[in-house]
């Protein structure tokens, strides 16, 4: 099997696609059901809240749980700290029976960072509990190897703050996880458009968690499309070897033929 | 028999954490329970009586990236 066709591996799972699909601001199930579809996501996160009877149809399990081919990936959101987010994990394997865990843990509703500290400690619970740990954590690689270190299956920097559809500002960083990772790199958050999942691709990350800019679309399932083709783009520019910049270097011959000849006397 | 239900007062018939859903109308295989902190596995509802007090958290899954 080439580097190109090569499966994502996940926890000892093995997935074709490479593109998460987060199931939050969708305007209704059946959109998002849609976008999934169209998408070709294997992986799809959700969120743990309280249960409302007065809201049965926010129920997306039904629908989710249908499409035979999909991992369902819960979220720790809500967690404020270590405790919590190991508390919510629990809790959502009870429900689905997936041990796939994204752990997220940002106290600050202002800017949505993760708690790197919480994280780490929530994570190391996790991974002893039996858990498939993907932590969704700032973009700092010294961070990104503990986590790796102590099993995590993956790990998830942010491209930006979550929801901000800033793209890959922390592109630099990003640079340095993947450079040393040994586990796939995820980019988890604050991508627009699907340049930014393509850019995030070739610069060798693993996979790519898009929630906000399929979800808010006006044509969601058709963005979810684009998406994973920027991806699918990317992916293979990467492993096809992507030019060094440089000087100026031209690409056709330079020979001055349209130069008037010289006419000798 | 008053217990306290997803974080609200609540005044309940049930007796165990089975009726409970069931008086809540909650599909049981969608839900989880957390009763007094600690995550009830599924199996054990019918056997797990309440008493006066108890913390129950009902949760399911919503939208989430």
């Amino acid at each position: 099997m080439t580097e190109q066709t090569s499966p994502l591996m996940i926890g000892g799972h093995s997935f074709t696609s490479r593109l998460l699909l987060g199931t939050g601001k969708f305007a209704d199930a059946d959109t998002m059901v849609r976008a999934v579809q169209a998408s070709g996501a294997q992986i799809v996160t959700v969120a743990l809240r309280r249960f409302d009877r007065d809201r049965p149809h926010d129920n997306l399990l039904e629908p989710l749980l249908a499409m035979k081919h999909i991992t369902l990936m819960p979220n720790t959101s809500g967690a404020c700290t270590a405790a919590e987010a190991v508390r919510a994990a629990h809790i959502a394997r009870e429900l689905c029976g997936s041990s796939f865990i994204k752990v997220e843990i940002h106290p600050n509703p202002h800017h949505l960072m993760p708690d790197p500290i919480e994280t780490f400690e929530a994570a190391r619970i996790l991974v002893r509990d039996g858990f498939i740990v993907m932590p969704y954590m700032p973009a700092d690689p010294v961070l990104a190897k503990r986590l790796e270190e102590i099993g995590c299956a993956s790990v998830m920097p942010l491209g930006s703050a979550i929801g901000s559809g800033q793209g890959l500002a922390t592109a630099d960083l990003l640079r340095l996880i993947i450079r040393d990772a040994r586990i796939p790199v995820i980019v988890d958050a604050g991508l627009r458009s699907p340049s930014h999942a393509a850019a995030a691709m070739e610069m060798g990350c693993s996979a790519v968690l898009v929630n906000t800019a399929i979800a808010v679309a006006g044509d969601p399932p058709a963005m979810a499309e684009a998406f994973a083709q920027a991806i699918q783009a990317g992916y293979k520019a990467c492993h096809a070897g992507i030019m060094a910049t440089g000087e100026a270097s031209a690409t056709s011959p330079l020979t001055a033929f349209l130069e008037p000849t010289k006419q000798n006397p | 028999m008053h217990i306290h239900v997803n974080g609200e007062s609540y005044e309940t018939k049930a007796v165990c954490i089975a009726d409970l859903l069931r008086e809540r109308h909650a599909d049981s295989a969608r839900v989880a329970v957390v009763l007094n902190d600690s995550v009830l596995p599924s199996a054990t509802r019918a056997n797990t009586r309440l008493t006066e007090g108890d913390r129950v958290e009902l949760l399911t899954f919503a939208g989430g990236g």
